[in-house]
């Protein structure tokens, strides 16, 4: 009798590709910038799209250093505060659609919709009837993160495997031990999957939120409208990386809280 | 094959000459079960009745709705007709896969069934310890699924299903999918477990070898609907060694099982 041996060597070479591959194609893209800029564009166009160390360059550079700072927080305040709200929106509706069917047919029309709201036509009458501040900026982020945050849980709640609920008719388990011990942590590797996608789609509702609103505390949407009616391409560029920055780092937060909660055990989550 | 039922055994349960001493009243019995499911019949007329002490193996043709008749004896699938009657709540369940909780050791695994039935924590661990020692996982009891073999999970899986200590446990084909060598080990694990608790067993197999093996009767059923064919008792005494099957009253008998299953056919 012998434990089966976990995947070796997945380890030894891991970081390698896991770091070598995202690295080459940064130096594509770096590269392939370089060349528009340099050899595309004439000297007289290039304010169009600046080289990237100019980018950079006016990202470090004051006062577009403070106030990519102040707006990078603005947006990410707003969109985690959203990003919490839809979870626990997300959460409670894919519960009730996973333990009621009437429910589940009730609903599932309208979280389909949610996917395909037209938010940028709806983001203005958003702050017509809730205003331009910090809830209003919410909803925009809950409408735009909500989806995945629904579908992904109920796919975990409902996909558990047939004789595991056998069991726990057998055992007469009531239907809250039925939840908490067996469809909650079936559940888990979904609800994460469901977290990566919704963290990047709230950055990108923060922003939108903001951009469309046009007032309001300055996140990085109206920070973004400001540079680009200035012309300030540099900056402007600056502003959008710092956006997929917060991403970026929002799917690597939730990434790597998957797979500490349940990478030991799901496949999905590299087990 | 209408033949085939004028079998020389009694096709309406257990004959009494066959009981084995000391065998106490049925734990199951069923009465002309009649399972219809979507339109098709999976089981028709059948009875069954299996003893407190009993070790009855089911076999027959693929799709003959031997699992369906473990589903209706366990109560998770209602009979369209007939009855079943259960002389006990506390049954164990074994599935044709491990299927364990992926998340959870297989201490925690083996606890389950205890949790759902509000037993008290500490007598739970104690129980669990000592199933995950009687299949001989004691050194993987901190183990996930998933770093466990094939034959290692179908263990645990047997003591998940001991921790309540069932008075009737049913088997659905749990060896199936395992090696040859794996499936003996098991067999004697099992079988030992029976001797020790003398509980009452429904064993669904495919193996001929197997089900002459492990039990005190075998039950074998006709294609779909499945019907029963023949209710043959097997007297060899306990303990049973692997190399019983060698013998050549083993093989008479087995033989004979082998051949109602193909004449069935």
């Amino acid at each position: 009798m012998r434990a089966s041996d976990p995947s070796p060597g997945r380890r030894g070479h891991g970081w390698v590709v896991r770091v070598g591959g995202p690295l080459v194609v940064f130096v594509l893209i770096t590269a392939g910038w370089y060349a528009l800029s340099y050899l595309v564009l004439a000297p007289d166009q290039r304010f169009l799209l600046p080289p990237p160390h100019e980018v950079l360059a006016a990202g470090v550079s004051e006062p577009v250093r403070g106030e990519l700072l102040a707006a990078s927080w603005v947006t990410t305040r707003t969109a985690l505060i959203g990003l919490g709200v839809a979870f626990a929106i997300g959460a409670l509706l894919a519960v009730a659609m996973a333990r009621a069917q009437w429910v589940e047919r009730a609903l599932y029309p309208y979280v389909i919709l949610l996917q395909t709201v037209p938010i940028l036509a709806i983001v203005p009458v958003i702050g017509f009837w809730f205003g331009y501040e910090l809830g209003a900026r919410v909803i925009v982020c809950v409408i735009v993160a909500l989806f995945p945050l629904i579908i992904n849980p109920l796919h975990g709640l409902r996909g558990v495997d047939r004789r595991l609920h056998d069991l726990f008719d057998l055992a007469g388990a009531s239907r809250w031990a039925r939840l908490w011990k067996l469809q909650v942590p079936n559940a888990l590797p979904h609800v994460f999957v469901g977290l990566q996608s919704a963290a990047g789609l709230s950055v990108v509702g923060a922003i939108v939120g903001d951009y469309y609103f046009g007032r309001g505390e300055i996140g990085l949407g109206l920070l973004l409208a400001r540079y680009s009616s200035r012309l300030q391409s540099a900056a402007m560029l600056a502003a959008v990386l710092a956006a997929c920055l917060i991403g970026l780092v929002a799917f690597w937060v939730f990434g790597a809280l998957g797979r500490r909660i349940v990478g030991r055990w799901s496949e999905a989550w590299g087990a | 094959m209408a033949n085939v039922r004028d079998d020389e055994t009694a096709p309406a349960g257990r004959g009494a000459t066959t009981e084995p001493a000391g065998t106490s009243p049925d734990l199951l019995r069923l009465r002309g079960v009649d399972v219809t499911l979507g339109g098709t019949d999976v089981l028709s007329g059948l009875s069954l009745s299996v003893g407190a002490g009993e070790f009855v193996s089911v076999i027959g043709p693929s799709g003959c709705g031997k699992s369906t008749l473990l589903r209706v004896a366990a109560g998770l699938t209602a009979p369209t007709s007939g009855s079943v009657e259960r002389a006990t709540d506390n049954i164990g369940f074994v599935f044709q896969d491990p299927t364990l909780m992926p998340w959870r050791t297989v201490a925690r695994n083996v606890r389950l069934l205890g949790e759902l039935a509000g037993t008290e924590r500490k007598r739970l661990r104690a129980e669990a310890a000592q199933a995950i020692e009687t299949v001989g996982l004691a050194e993987f009891a901190d183990r996930l699924p998933r770093e466990l073999s094939g034959g290692m999970r179908m263990r645990a899986s047997l003591a998940r299903s001991l921790v309540l200590r069932p008075d009737l446990f049913l088997f659905d084909e749990p060896f199936g999918a395992l090696d040859e060598i794996t499936r003996e080990q098991l067999n004697l694990v099992l079988m030992g477990l029976f001797r020790a608790r003398s509980f009452g067993g429904l064993f669904v197999t495919h193996s001929v070898e197997e089900a002459v093996f492990l039990s005190t009767r075998v039950v074998v059923l006709s294609p779909r609907p499945g019907r029963l064919l023949a209710d043959i008792p097997v007297t060899f005494g306990f303990p049973r060694a692997l190399d019983l099957r060698y013998t050549p009253a083993f093989a008479a008998l087995a033989g004979r099982v082998a051949g109602l299953l193909e004449g069935a056919l």
